[in-house]
């Protein structure tokens, strides 16, 4: 198993942000979290990144408790994350956000690994002078992505990729997220978007109010009338 | 014209030792929103500590970069036991701190020191160069030329390495930065390293001109500060600008004004600035806090 949350709480103050958060991701796969406004899924993601105090529970990555590791220990183990909102480095080059993508893995093949994502998202090469400011907010978002696939993470987790993108962004967004998972990236994705998240996860959580309220094959829960109801405005 | 000649070296010598002060406020201000007040206090260890060494018999260049060292240290130890342990407070408490901390340091170096002035020699003679009927100190060059080459070198550091990139990508997005896996704590310790080493620096340079002793941090450290806030706290380039502009009107008033508001003029344009330009010269408008 790659990763493994057991029984996770985290607050805000006295805000009860996770309550008991048990789930689990395995090598090559791609789980999808879904749930309302205000649920919990980013705080889930902050504290796997190690960016948010854990106030109980356990987290394993690879076998291995990392509960209590730093923010930069998990990079390095392979765990990246794309934040919400994207958060580039507005100010720095497109090029010097990748760079620092790959912080982690001095002396690996860096160059060639930037050039794979040229590849892979043919606009960021075209603009890779520019500050990252000045891309538009699907760029942008690519860019997110990219930065974080540049320390090779052995597992990406992807906080609402599609979110503020026009519907054919989205669509972009979401072939990219097909493809990295067809070249083997396990991937940790969630979404507010909840129907092409279940489209496209082997399995997929519901989230609700810091708990983990349903769970199954992806297109398991998109048939699920509650989840149809709640999430897909079915 | 040699009059106004005179002024503007005088006022470029000080104004480089004010930007190489405002870059320490620049720097730890980038890593923290912190405005460290004890940046004049670096100023102050580095000018003793090469004094002292000197008149022991040590030759100087090792003298400075011992001073270097140890302000280096003092710089770290200020995060590491002050700074660090308060990380989670707010900003302003944390200043606070920084303010104790110049008390500290200062009550400190009366220990250490006493409260007489100390001298260093001039490190290429007192013979005046003249130029065009104004006459220029050589130590003023040394002043010049090292500012210049720390500047330089600065420059280099935050554009060329990646640990330089890093620095600055934590001051644009800390969460970002951590995410990247880069060491948040650690980008604080350099960043007082790095402001306690200019600041040494400029004490090291600054005092065959300007004596020390144990209170010499208060102004330059209040001129660098105004250097930076007329820049636009955070700008590096904005800190340089600033502090030869404070510099420059600090000669140009005590020339054909009266030298007895030399040191008002930097607290004026401190005001100036926050009433009418709170962002500075080169600020960013609306800082964004992460
Ligand atoms: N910085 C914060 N301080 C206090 N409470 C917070 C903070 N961030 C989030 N919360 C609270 O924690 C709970 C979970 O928030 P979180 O951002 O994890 O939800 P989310 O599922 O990601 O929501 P969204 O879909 O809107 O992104 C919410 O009740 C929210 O109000
Ligand atoms: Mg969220």
């Amino acid at each position: 198993m790659l990763l493994e949350i057991d029984d996770l709480a985290s607050h805000y103050g006295r805000i009860q942000a996770l309550d008991g958060i048990s789930l689990n991701v395995q090598e090559g796969e791609l789980v999808a979290l879904v749930g309302a406004n205000g649920a919990g899924k980013t705080t889930l993601l902050r504290a796997l990144s190690g960016v948010q105090p854990v106030s109980g529970g356990r987290i394993r990555f690879e076998g291995v408790d990392i509960t209590r590791l730093s923010p930069e220990r998990r990079v390095a183990l392979g765990i990246a994350q794309v934040p919400e909102g994207r958060q580039v480095f507005a100010p720095l080059s497109v090029e010097d956000n990748l760079r620092l993508g790959a912080y982690r893995r001095q002396g690996a093949d860096v160059a060639a690994d930037m050039d794979r994502m040229y590849q892979l998202f043919p606009v960021l090469f075209k603009k890779r002078e520019l500050p990252a400011g000045t891309l538009s907010g699907g760029q942008q978002q690519m860019l997110a992505i990219a930065r974080a696939l540049m320390s090779a993470p052995r597992l990406l987790l992807l906080d609402e990729p599609s979110m503020g993108l026009a519907p054919l962004l989205v669509e972009e967004i979401f072939r990219v997220v097909a493809g990295l998972r067809d070249q083997g990236v396990t991937i940790f994705l969630v979404e507010q978007n909840a129907h092409a998240a279940l489209a496209l996860a082997d399995r997929a959580y519901v989230m609700e109010t810091g708990q983990v309220v349903m769970e199954g094959a992806g297109v398991e829960l998109q048939a699920d009338e509650r989840v149809k109801a709640a999430y897909l405005g079915l | 014209m040699a009059e106004l000649l005179q002024y503007l070296f005088a006022g470029l010598t000080s104004g480089a030792i004010y930007a190489l002060a405002g870059l320490g406020f620049a720097i730890i201000y980038n890593a923290s929103h912190v405005i460290n007040f004890a940046q004049g206090e670096f100023i102050m260890i580095g000018g003793m500590t090469t004094a002292t060494l000197a008149a022991a018999g040590v030759p100087v260049p090792l003298a400075a970069l011992a001073a270097m060292a140890v302000t280096m240290l003092v710089g770290v130890a200020l995060e590491k036991f002050a700074i660090e342990p308060a990380r989670d407070s707010d900003v302003v408490t944390i200043i606070i701190i920084t303010i104790g901390a110049s008390i500290f340091l200062r009550g400190a170096a009366q220990v250490v020191w006493d409260k007489e002035f100390h001298a260093l020699a001039p490190f290429s003679g007192e013979t005046p160069i003249r130029v065009l009927g104004a006459t220029l100190m050589p130590q003023s060059l040394w002043v010049v030329g090292v500012a210049m080459a720390m500047i330089a070198g600065l420059w280099w550091f935050f554009n060329r390495t990646l640990f330089g990139k890093a620095m600055l990508a934590t001051s644009f997005n800390r969460l970002a930065a951590q995410l990247m896996g880069i060491g948040v704590k650690k980008v604080l310790l350099v960043s007082f390293a790095l402001s306690a080493a200019l600041g040494a620096v400029g004490g090291i340079v600054v005092t065959p001109i300007a004596f020390t002793n144990y209170e010499a941090g208060i102004m330059l450290g209040l001129k660098g500060f105004s250097a930076a806030v007329l820049g636009g706290l955070g700008n590096g380039m904005g800190a340089v600008v600033g502090g030869l502009i404070v510099g420059i009107a600090e000669a140009l008033g005590a020339g054909y004004v009266s030298s007895a508001y030399k040191d008002a003029i930097a607290f004026v344009i401190i005001l100036v600035v926050l009433f009418f330009m709170p962002n500075g010269l080169f600020g960013k408008k609306g800082v964004d806090r992460v």
